[in-house]
């Protein structure tokens, strides 16, 4: 065995790159990770090739994590399925409940006797991908958390001498700012579900849908629009909106640009965007990173926030050989070296603890005041069922439908209460058909 | 006739690539969605349950569906009403102009070539809330512009890419149309003492009635089913559901939600619609079309 490495290495030495890689087993890795990031990726899977002669690891782009996930199940229901496939967050419930196409990562681990450690992922992180019988089912890779983004330049010509910590604190900057004139609009936000309504009930201790908010089961259903002080904040966005205090900039992360270009003097979206928000700022204003907001009158001491971003998902249909290459190139990739390299170039967080100290003992928190700020947020206190996730069938959708009905409150339509409630009952036909689609 | 009862298989030689074409791109998925409809089936394929009319019962009962319908009627008619009104007075001012028709005609045909997708993003840029050049101008009327937050803009927004892209297409085929129409004909008119007006509605109007259906049937099915890539990439069928037809419904069930037995209702239901539409275009309508 140790003779065939040798005479395999000499071989080596002599053949170029690509003569190689032929050989090798190939392994492809669909993902959704466009511009510098996507360059990133390729570097990390050059990495891994460069590292060992057995495996070729293929990243390949394909478009948004919904165009990706649509595509995953398309070559799944066409026997083509990729061997690895980034899957955002919301997707997790959809994939989680298809337990005839993936290949649970702890299976894989313990099958190709690969060395695994559940326990070294951040809590937050490592529940978010670990199904209700205690198995990690996936794994994580990039994850993020919306903090608050704020232009400090405008915050110093309103007079305001620190960003705000509680929503109360937000308004009222956000109207002192556009009454002095320091900017045309207060704040605005990316992510409108998920950083006003599933964040801000993980931080505020609400529930935003029952069991758990949908870890215990798929027969979990929204209930967002009965608690008070969500339906409270949501008015109060509403309000804000009629003076510009506040302006809704779209779903997805269409609201960024309104920070950009220096417009709203707050945002409130992905620790993630850091990177791009940071070369839209260069030369035009400075800007700072606090941590997303809560509600005084819910809590006394804000809760943890919840994660975004994907995790990696193994898909069945592959030969022994590409899932032995799987597993070793998962170890690889949640190594501490890459993690740290991964998040410090990024802003997605360290998801890993070793990661993280890592990073702590390099002195990047130090140097880069603000990177701290999301996974500080992300770890503080125990995560209680309020504030593990959000993992419910059929997100992508309901995200879409709550988007809907948000614009209908900040555009005056509608109460909040009521768009609300309509966003809450719509939610929940896509919740019962889900369940009705997974039960067997 | 004698010449097809000879050659049996022949013409069935010819017409087989074609008709294998449509039998996988149109009668293949056509039969599998029809079949789907009466299914439940998780995204992934892995199983399903025959669940009857239940599919269409649940499309017919959301308020989200009849909301598309309606949005859908009135996109229908704004875009198709606007694009061919448009074309027409632009093909009637594009034949009448002496020099420099050919650069005219090139110039006003030119959208047509452009992808909607593209097109889409090109009018989204210049309507951006924020970075627009026409939200600029708009704002220098004192218009609050606002196509994320506003479902009259957001409808405006998605109606004007529409007709811009549609117009051309039009445009072709009026010019067309008006330049077959013999000159002897107007200059007869015109010598009885009919001014240009009348001219047009008495001589013109009539004689561009086949080009006109025609251009309906083109441009009902247009708005119904290509308009999907200008709405994907301006309004997302927002807000609030303002620009969200029916085919945007049924792509935000079907690809969003992977909600299968649904979508493939709506399918169904999309194909049963459009077939009497065109039934109704045909039965009832050209009979009045002069040829």
């Amino acid at each position: 065995m140790r003779f065939h490495h040798l005479f395999c290495c000499a071989a080596l030495a002599t053949l170029s790159f690509s003569s190689s890689a032929q050989a090798a087993t190939t392994i492809t890795w669909w993902h959704a990770m466009e511009g510098v990031l996507g360059e990133k990726v390729n570097e990390i899977a050059d990495e891994f090739n460069a590292s060992q002669d057995e495996y070729v690891v293929k990243p390949v782009y394909k478009g948004s994590y919904s165009d990706n996930l649509t595509a995953t199940i398309a070559a799944f229901r066409a026997n083509q399925a990729p061997a690895i496939t980034q899957v955002f967050e919301v997707g997790t419930a959809t994939m989680m409940n298809a337990a005839g196409a993936i290949y649970p990562i702890h299976q894989l681990m313990e099958e190709t006797d690969t060395p695994f450690d559940p326990d070294a992922f951040l809590p937050a992180v490592k529940s978010y991908y670990t199904s209700s019988d205690g198995q990690m089912l996936s794994m994580p890779f990039n994850s993020s958390t919306p903090v608050l983004y704020y232009n400090k330049d405008a915050f110093r010509e309103a007079g305001i001498e620190t960003p705000p910590a509680t929503w109360k604190a937000v308004g009222e900057a956000a109207h002192k700012l556009v009454e002095s004139g320091a900017s045309e609009c207060g704040l605005t936000t990316a992510w409108p579900s998920w950083t006003q309504l599933e964040n801000f009930s993980a931080i505020d201790d609400l529930p935003f849908a029952t069991h758990a908010n949908g870890f215990d089961g798929t027969d979990a259903r929204l209930v967002f629009d009965k608690q008070e002080a969500t339906v409270a904040h949501i008015q109060d966005l509403a309000e804000w909106q009629k003076s510009h205090a506040f302006e809704y900039g779209g779903r997805a992360d269409s609201g960024t640009k309104r920070f950009q270009s220096g417009r709203c003097a707050m945002l409130t979206t992905s620790s993630a965007s850091r990177a791009g928000i940071q070369e839209a700022a260069e030369g035009k204003f400075t800007f700072g990173i606090a941590p997303l907001p809560y509600d005084a009158k819910a809590v006394n001491q804000p809760r943890n926030s919840i994660i975004g971003g994907a995790s990696l998902w193994v898909m069945r249909g592959q030969s022994e050989a590409v899932y032995r290459g799987v597993a070793r190139f998962l170890n690889f990739l949640s190594s501490p070296a890459i993690q740290a390299d991964w998040a410090s170039f990024t802003g997605y967080v360290p998801i890993t603890t070793a990661a993280y100290q890592r990073l702590k003992s390099q002195g990047f928190y130090a140097d880069n005041p603000g990177a701290s700020v999301a996974i500080d947020q992300l770890t503080r206190g125990t995560p209680n069922d309020n504030g593990r996730g959000v993992r419910l069938g059929n997100m992508p959708q309901i995200r879409n439908i709550i988007a809907e009905q948000l614009e209908k409150a900040f555009n005056g339509d509608e109460p909040a209460a009521a768009a609300l409630q309509e966003a809450a009952r719509r939610g929940n036909q896509e919740l019962a058909q889900f369940q009705q689609s997974v039960a067997r | 006739m004698t010449t097809f009862e000879r050659y049996r298989f022949t013409p069935w030689l010819l017409l087989a690539p074609q008709l294998a074409i449509v039998a996988v791109f149109f009668f293949w998925p056509a039969a599998d969605s029809l079949r789907q409809a009466f299914y439940v089936q998780d995204a992934f394929g892995l199983g399903e349950r025959f669940v009857g009319l239940a599919n269409f019962q649940r499309v017919m009962a959301s308020s989200g569906y009849w909301q598309a319908m309606s949005v859908t009627v009135l996109f229908s008619v704004l875009v198709a009403g606007g694009a061919m009104l448009l074309a027409l007075l632009l093909a009637v001012l594009a034949d009448r102009v002496l020099h420099g028709a050919r650069l005219y005609r090139v110039l006003l045909t030119w959208p047509y070539a452009i992808a909607p997708a593209v097109a889409g993003i090109l009018w989204m840029f210049m309507f951006d809330p924020v970075l627009g050049v026409l939200t600029h101008v708009l704002a220098g009327f004192g218009v609050h512009w606002d196509a994320q937050l506003h479902p009259g803009q957001a409808l405006a927004l998605v109606v004007i890419a529409s007709i811009w892209q549609q117009m051309s297409y039009n445009f072709v085929f009026f010019l067309a149309g008006l330049q077959m129409i013999p000159t002897s004909l107007l200059e007869a008119a015109a010598i009885d003492g009919a001014g240009p007006f009348r001219r047009f509605i008495g001589i013109t109007l009539p004689l561009l009635s086949p080009t006109a259906f025609f251009l309906l049937v083109m441009n009902s099915v247009y708005v119904l089913f290509e308009t999907f890539a200008t709405i994907d990439n301006t309004t997302l069928g927002g807000p609030g559901g303002a620009t969200r037809t029916l085919v945007y419904k049924l792509y935000e069930d079907g690809f969003v939600a992977r909600d299968l037995g649904s979508s493939s209702a709506q399918s169904v239901l999309l194909m049963v619609l459009v077939g009497a539409l065109t039934f109704v275009q045909f039965r009832y309508l050209e009979r009045r079309v002069q040829y």
